[in-house]
């Protein structure tokens, strides 16, 4: 595993890599590259927030939900999670089906804002 | 007569026991390129030193058709022995044995070892593998893992605590080893994690392999569990043979000296360091100019390789390494660099082994996911490391100390007791760039030419600050040498630091960042 050889300047895995006002020229490593990227989040869609089953679904699309409505049901660890209307808004698009399995972070409804 | 007999039934006795679970579960032991549990303790220590206690030790469950099975030692081997002459305690879980499970015999016989290396002051090596808690046991087993959790964390500063992963460790069997001081990993060996793949796709439809989940590779690069990976079960003996010989039997002695040696590393100190400060070097290549026989012996090589951390000798005496690496992510320090620092620093403080720290760093890592996953309190670790610590404490600032890397890379302002620079050493609180950028913005901002006014600002500020001098200046860095003095200096310094005394308020405990 040691790897004793020395290293040059000029490998041409160096990569430029900017901290602060400055680039200085490194190798990036595996986790590094890995990372998630940060989007700032739209109110306008719903993620889940642990990966389960969707249960029920109670809303079709183009309804308009009130704040506080239930939305679905989503099982993740043997517990039924009510995920609810965030604000009101009018449901743009599900995109899940009752018994589908989701993963985290999985984009489940789409809403705009009711004119 | 009769006492030559009962001798001869002893020998069978402790043949029938020494086999294990029989020759057919040691053959799948062998087949999956494992070596037993009794061969690993051979192969590990001194020839003839191990002495086995325990042996015929029987677990006591009479539910589930447990009353009729024989387990040979409970599953798990423990004795003392010696590593080129130093005295150890060892245990090594029996896979063969009922997949090694962990009922509360097996896990008596690991705290009594445990205990005994704590009153005889020396280290306590775990080789773990096992299928985990025997559940015909049920909470009997889970009993056995808290007792060996509290007498790792009694033990944790007093000996040497070693985890050995060979085979699978999974659930709570994993937290005995993340409690201990060095964790030895080898490829396509080691499984650690605290819920296996099935039960990961049975509740999260996440489909992964033990490899990729848990395997030696993942631990050793990226969750930082692991200090040592192995591609084989011999290369990992000889690591742990090798971290025995820099490190005391306890923490009221000093590591073993060795005969002194001269570094054998041929590259000139002054040449590594390119004088372009945006261009990266192998900062391992002075670690090897300086010490004793070039040898430096890394820990966590592949986790967070933007700091390099290890052990080598000066004068024949253990000394810690800490040192930025700007061959990765330009040497920053990270969430990951700053845990991987700040134990081994504690690691080092604990066990009386000087810390030598070579600086040359940018700053912190820019980003969302950093400062999301909490580089303020892992960052603070080492704040908290090196302050606490009262080994002797020595920096050499190679080239960069920018900011709140120049604080925390073990700064006079948190205790050092000699800090060195090369005159390539740059001491600012921040790079020339930013600062030049902040200072003169309105100058920037209504010169005709606000580029060619950067420039110049910029090069106005590197003349004035981008040095060691206005440090040097303040008291704050004892003295501005020239690389080839180094070793010298760091010989003296170490030397005359051997006493050293550093007074700390009486207290519980601290209350580090976590």
């Amino acid at each position: 595993m040691k790897n004793n050889k020395p290293v040059q300047a000029e490998n041409p895995d160096f990569v430029d890599f900017a901290i602060t006002a400055r680039k200085y020229k490194t190798l990036l490593t595996k986790k590094f590259l890995s990372r998630k990227k940060w989007e700032n989040p739209s109110p306008y869609e719903i993620f889940s927030s642990i990966p389960g089953t969707v249960v029920d679904i109670y809303v079709k699309e183009g309804d308009v939900v009130e704040e506080g409505a239930p939305l679905m049901t989503l099982e993740a660890m043997k517990m039924q999670n009510k995920i609810e209307m965030p604000f009101t808004a009018k449901i743009k698009k599900i995109n899940v089906q009752k018994g589908e399995q989701i993963p985290k972070d999985f984009l489940i409804f789409e809403l705009e804002p009711v004119e | 007569m009769s006492t030559k007999k009962n001798i001869i039934a002893l020998r069978q006795k402790k043949a029938i026991v020494e086999k294990g679970g029989g020759e057919k579960a040691i053959e799948k032991q062998l087949a999956m390129g494992k070596m037993t549990a009794r061969d690993r303790i051979r192969a590990l220590l001194d020839e003839g030193s191990f002495h086995e206690y325990d042996l015929f030790v029987q677990h006591e469950e009479k539910n589930f058709g447990m009353d009729t099975k024989d387990l040979p030692g409970d599953g798990v081997i423990t004795g003392t022995g010696t590593i080129n002459g130093n005295p150890v305690c060892i245990y090594a879980q029996d896979f063969t044995v009922m997949g090694g499970s962990l009922g509360i015999q097996h896990a008596r016989k690991i705290t009594k070892i445990m205990d005994h290396a704590l009153k005889m002051k020396m280290p306590c090596i775990g080789i773990n593998d096992s299928g985990g808690a025997r559940i015909q046991e049920g909470i009997g087993a889970l009993a056995g893992y808290g007792e060996i959790f509290y007498r790792n964390t009694m033990a944790s500063g007093v000996i040497p605590q070693i985890s050995v992963i060979l085979g699978p460790c999974a659930g709570g069997a994993v937290y005995s080893p993340a409690l201990t001081d060095f964790v030895f990993v080898v490829e396509n060996i080691s499984k650690m994690f605290i819920t296996g793949p099935n039960v990961i796709e049975t509740v999260l439809g996440e489909k992964i392999s033990q490899e990729d989940l848990g395997g030696a590779r993942v631990h050793a690069e990226i969750t930082g569990n692991a200090h040592f990976y192995a591609l084989s079960e011999k290369e990992c003996l000889q690591q742990i043979k090798e971290l025995i010989s820099y490190i005391p039997h306890n923490n009221e002695e000093k590591a073993a000296k060795v005969e002194p040696k001269k570094p054998k590393f041929k590259k000139n100190i002054e040449n590594i360091i390119p004088s372009n400060p945006k261009l990266p070097y192998d900062v391992r290549e002075i670690i090897y100019a300086l010490v004793d026989d070039s040898k430096f012996f890394e820990v966590q090589e592949l986790f967070a390789p933007n700091i390099v951390i290890g052990f080598a000798r000066m004068d024949g005496e253990t000394v810690g390494f800490v040192a930025n690496q700007p061959m990765y992510l330009a040497g920053v320090l990270d969430c990951d660099a700053s845990d991987k620092a700040a134990r081994f620093i504690r690691f080092c403080d604990a066990f009386n082994i000087p810390l030598v720290t070579l600086e040359d760093i940018p700053g912190y890592l820019p980003g969302v996911d950093q400062e999301h996953a909490g580089v303020i309190r892992h960052g603070a670790k080492v704040l908290y490391a090196y302050s606490e610590a009262t080994v002797p404490k020595i920096t050499v600032i190679l080239r960069k100390a920018y900011g709140g890397g120049y604080i925390a890379m073990n700064s006079r302002h948190l205790g050092a007791d000699f800090t060195f620079a090369w005159p390539e050493a740059e001491i600012a609180v921040m790079g020339p760039e930013g600062a030049a950028n902040i200072i003169f913005k309105k100058e920037i901002m209504e010169a005709e030419d606000p580029d060619a006014m950067r420039q110049q600002k910029v090069k106005e500020y590197i003349e004035k600050f981008a040095n060691p001098f206005v440090a040097a200046g303040k008291g704050y860095i004892d003295a501005v040498i020239e690389p080839l003095e180094t070793r010298e200096l760091l010989l003296h310094a170490l030397s005359v630091s051997r006493k050293k005394f550093d007074f700390r308020p009486v207290k519980k405990h601290g209350n580090p960042p976590q």
